[in-house]
């Protein structure tokens, strides 16, 4: 079978891959370019864990076929910290206890960014609604909410 | 033993919010969970899964997907030729790989390694399996009447009495006193019929493993569990190997809740990375993690309890039947042990019952057993106390257990915190706030016995004087954060100066498994333990250096110093000092403790929860939730608040939405989380949790347990707010909307 050839824009690098038709864009993330930041809770598109952002846009990498990546540009977890400075989110969510496993936080912080970058000051029930398609089964989401919405604070008053 | 560890003390470390050492890893992404593994030359392996309920397999042929491109190993049940001697650990190989008969719908068949996921595909499509299929049986009633299709033969422990079906593996009875003059005694009895469903831990990482065995009976294992350990026995009794000549290495754990102290995919990598002579991945589907990874029981509980009018029980009996899956679990008797546990009661009689069906075989969930009796007892206990027109929390108090009371399963309690719980929930505003229309509070308890167990810990000095400290237990909530502030605690000095790792299986000591809630307090325990092995070597050091008695030294403030003025004057020699001369004073220096921890506090929690109730469809909302749980000493405040709030949510999902859903074929209808719905984010209000502390007389900083309490209380909690909101009994969980619309409606 043959394979198709990709031309992608991944964190702000130039990257080429060959991917089968079926190979979503989580497995290409994943399995082709190491970037296992992004989990795979569901493939399914119920559980958010591989959230990127396409063009800007949030989606479920497992619903994006590697294929549809072409000519776009992609952001997963590994982009969101600038070299070793991190995003305030990330300070946050080590600060304020807001992960205890940890793998639903790659999906949960890149989604909660695309959400500040869009409403820097959201409700509570907003950020809730928000993030409702990201699955967490330790934390209860108490402490991520009140992480992202002490961010967006904290982002308002140095902006 | 091990009652007079408690010592008061100032805590300098323990009870702050220091940043956890893995949080960079975990917000980054680089942290390396079960499937984020690789090595060279990697095959992919897959199950094949019965698509039946219980079926006879007649044949299985796998010669067209061996002769497939790419295939490189097909394993059956005749590829494990080693049968284990113990009977659990052969459950686990007929679980992990059906012999002659699959048991549930999704019980693995056959398995494959193949170069890349579109060939492993295509060759589970090639096998040919020929099913007989079977009567099956699902519900755990209909499963103990005689004439239920029955999945195994001969199993039936002595303790099961004539007049079952052989599905009743075993049944367990506890209690004191004389029940039947307890109920003569009452003015108010009480008696109901309870059902819970079967619901998931729902961690949010599939299971994963990566395996690499040689025809040399040599192993390496990666993967995603509670227990390296375990995993690295019970694999090498399956593969008839010696356990020093498997290595497991535990990846960062997604969230386990009980689901991942066994093993499902690990030896059958094995086998098909021994096959193959490659290294095997393998990687769990949600599907998969639905249709054949541990759930936990579904129960039908019946409970009577009688009392004065003025509020004193005089008699409690309960009869707790779970079934277990396709295998026996102990699950029942803890039912039957705990549901009552947190009250003084004069005559009591419980019997649990564990019951095979035909599905996948339980796992433990977070206190096992547990919830679902605290949801039969406490939705009785508050009808109860309605009835005789007395405060639930009053009721709960004047027959809750303290120290002295003969529990429910026999021994009699130490210090305990139950009272300080409700006492708590009573003063708190949440008690007394003002409800709306179609709103109702409740309250419940709950109790888990929390555990010790084998434990490892050794503690290095490094020569700059920080400290490496490594355990054999997954940090699945912050236990690294938790263990490297023990051992700052204990040695005098700051917290980022020491690092805690998880050591492989050839690294440490054996350790039980990350359960029980056991990993604060047994590990914690051996931290400190081992700081203060390292601190008498550091001390006999100094003693060396000056030229006086061991004896004549103490420890303070992270430094050694003369013990008073006859020992002589010397200026402290801090640990660092110590360190840096180590080499000339005898040597590297390192602390270890090794030991069966005993003196796990037991941990009570009281949760309060209000809910609205949607009288034309009979949706509810949770409004307020607060949980109140002693926690002995709560190391690091933000994560014990994680484990209330975490386990608060988890019962909230089990009482209104979660539940296994099977068809009349017996298989299960609903396994993806589109339709098996964990609570999301907007389903929920705040979480407020209040820690009490209550020191544990067992540990040395009176740390108890905290990780599974917070899962018992919130079934109860939640039925008897919705309950008094709906002003209609509920005794059936979950209590989605169509279950409670229908209540409302034949009121
Ligand atoms: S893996 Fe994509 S939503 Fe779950
Ligand atoms: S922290 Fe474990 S799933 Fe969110």
């Amino acid at each position: 079978m043959s394979r198709i050839h990709v031309n992608t824009t991944v964190n702000g690098d130039a990257v080429d891959y060959l991917c089968e038709a079926e190979d979503t864009l989580l497995d290409v993330l994943r399995d082709t370019l190491d970037l296992t930041g992004s989990k795979e809770g569901c493939a399914s598109g119920d559980c958010g864990a591989c959230s990127v952002l396409v063009d800007g846009r949030l989606v479920c990498s497992c619903l994006v076929l590697g294929a549809e990546a072409e000519g776009r540009t992609v952001e997963t977890i590994e982009g969101m910290a600038e070299g070793d400075t991190l995003h305030p989110l990330q300070k946050n969510f080590i600060n304020k206890a807001a992960l205890q496993c940890g793998i639903c936080t790659p999906g949960i912080l890149v989604a909660a960014k695309n959400l500040l970058e869009k409403n820097p000051d959201p409700s509570e029930e907003e950020v809730r609604y928000w993030l409702a398609g990201n699955l967490c089964r330790c934390t209860g989401y108490d402490k991520i909410i009140r992480a992202v919405l002490d961010t967006a604070a904290e982002m308002r008053g140095a902006a | 033993m091990a009652k007079d560890e408690f010592q008061t003390r100032e805590f300098k470390v323990v009870g702050t919010r220091v940043p956890r050492p893995d949080g960079l890893d975990k917000v980054t992404g680089r942290a390396r969970y079960g499937a984020d593994m690789s090595a060279p030359g990697m095959l992919h392996g897959y199950c094949l899964r019965s698509p039946h309920a219980h079926a006879r397999i007649v044949s299985i042929d796998t010669s067209a997907a061996e002769a497939m491109s790419g295939v490189k190993a097909v394993v059956t049940r005749a590829d494990f030729t080693v049968t284990p001697e113990d009977q659990g650990t052969r459950d686990i190989l007929d679980n992990v790989m059906a012999d002659k008969k699959a048991l549930y719908d999704g019980h693995t068949v056959a398995a494959v390694a193949a170069t890349s996921r579109s060939a492993g595909m295509k060759a589970l499509k090639a096998i040919k399996v020929e099913y007989e299929v079977l009567p099956h049986v699902i519900d755990v009633d209909e499963a103990m009447k005689p004439g239920a299709p029955e999945l195994h033969e001969g199993r039936s422990q002595e303790s099961v009495p004539e007049g079952y079906s052989q599905n009743v593996l075993a049944r367990s009875q506890y209690g004191h006193g004389d029940i039947d003059a307890g109920f003569a005694k009452a003015d108010v009895i009480i008696e109901r019929s309870f059902t819970t469903a079967a619901t998931h831990q729902g961690y949010i990482e599939p299971h994963a493993c990566l395996a690499t065995m040689g025809n040399d009976n040599q192993g390496d294992l990666f993967c995603c569990t509670q227990g390296h350990f375990l995993v690295r026995s019970t694999c090498a009794e399956i593969m008839g190997m010696e356990s020093g000549r498997l290595r497991v290495t535990s990846s960062e754990i997604g969230g386990g809740f009980g689901g991942k102290t066994t093993v499902f995919l690990e030896p059958v990598a094995l086998m098909l990375s021994k096959k193959s002579g490659k290294p095997v991945k393998m990687t769990m589907s949600r599907d998969e993690v639905l249709r054949a990874s541990g759930p936990t029981a579904s129960t039908s509980i019946d409970i009577k309890i009688g009392a004065t009018k003025d509020g004193r029980i005089t008699g409690a009996w309960g009869d707790f039947r779970y079934q277990s899956g396709a295998f026996y679990a102990m699950n029942g008797a803890l039912g039957a042990m705990c549901g009552f546990a947190p009250y003084d009661l004069e005559n009591l009689k419980t019997v649990g019952w564990e019951v095979v069906t035909n599905r996948p075989k339980a796992a433990a969930y977070r206190a096992p057993g547990a919830p679902m009796a605290a949801f039969a007892v406490e939705s009785v206990m508050d009808e109860l106390a309605s009835s005789i027109g007395m405060d639930p929390i009053d009721f709960r108090l004047m027959n809750g257990a303290e120290e002295g009371t003969k529990s429910a399963y026999g021994p009699t309690y130490p210090a305990i915190g139950l009272k300080a719980t409700l006492e708590a929930a009573k003063a708190h505003p949440h008690w007394s706030a003002p409800l709306g229309e179609n709103q109702g509070r409740g309250v419940g308890c709950g109790f888990w016995f929390n555990f010790g167990g084998n434990t490892s810990v050794s503690l290095m000095i490094n020569p700059d004087g920080t400290v490496s400290l490594s355990e054999g237990n997954p940090d699945i909530g912050g236990s690294r954060a938790s263990m490297s502030m023990m051992a700052a605690e204990e040695l005098g000095i700051p917290y980022r100066q020491v690092r805690t790792i998880i050591a492989d299986t050839a690294s440490l000591g054996e350790n039980d498994v990350t359960d029980g809630s056991r990993v604060t307090f047994a590990v914690g325990l051996a931290t400190i333990k081992a700081a203060r092995h390292a601190i008498e070597t550091m001390k006999a050091r100094a003693a060396k250096t000056w030229g006086i008695d061991a004896d004549a030294v103490e420890w303070v403030d992270g430094a050694a110093q003369p013990a008073g003025p006859n020992a002589g004057k010397f200026p402290p020699l801090t640990l660092k000092e110590i360190a840096a001369t180590m080499s000339n004073t005898g040597g590297p220096i390192s602390g270890h403790h090794e030991a069966n921890a005993e003196g796990a506090g037991v941990s009570f929690g009281t949760h309060i929860c209000d809910t609205e109730v949607d009288p034309e469809t009979g949706a509810v909302k949770i409004l307020r939730y607060t949980v109140f749980q002693d926690a002995g000493k709560a190391v690091h405040p933000d994560y014990v608040e994680g484990q209330l709030q975490g386990g608060a949510v988890q019962g909230i999902g089990w009482a209104l939405n979660e539940e296994y859903v099977y068809g009349e074929d017996g298989t299960l209808q609903n396994p993806g989380f589109l339709d098996y719905r964990i609570p999301v984010a907007s389903d929920l209000p705040m979480i407020e949790p209040v820690i009490l502390e209550i020191p544990n007389p067992g540990h040395p900083y009176g740390v108890r347990g905290v990780g599974e309490t917070g899962i018992v209380p919130p079934l109860a909690t939640i039925a008897n707010a919705v309950s008094r909101a709906a002003d209609v009994r509920m005794t059936s969980l979950p209590m989605s909307p169509p279950k409670l619309l229908a209540a409302i409606k034949a009121k």
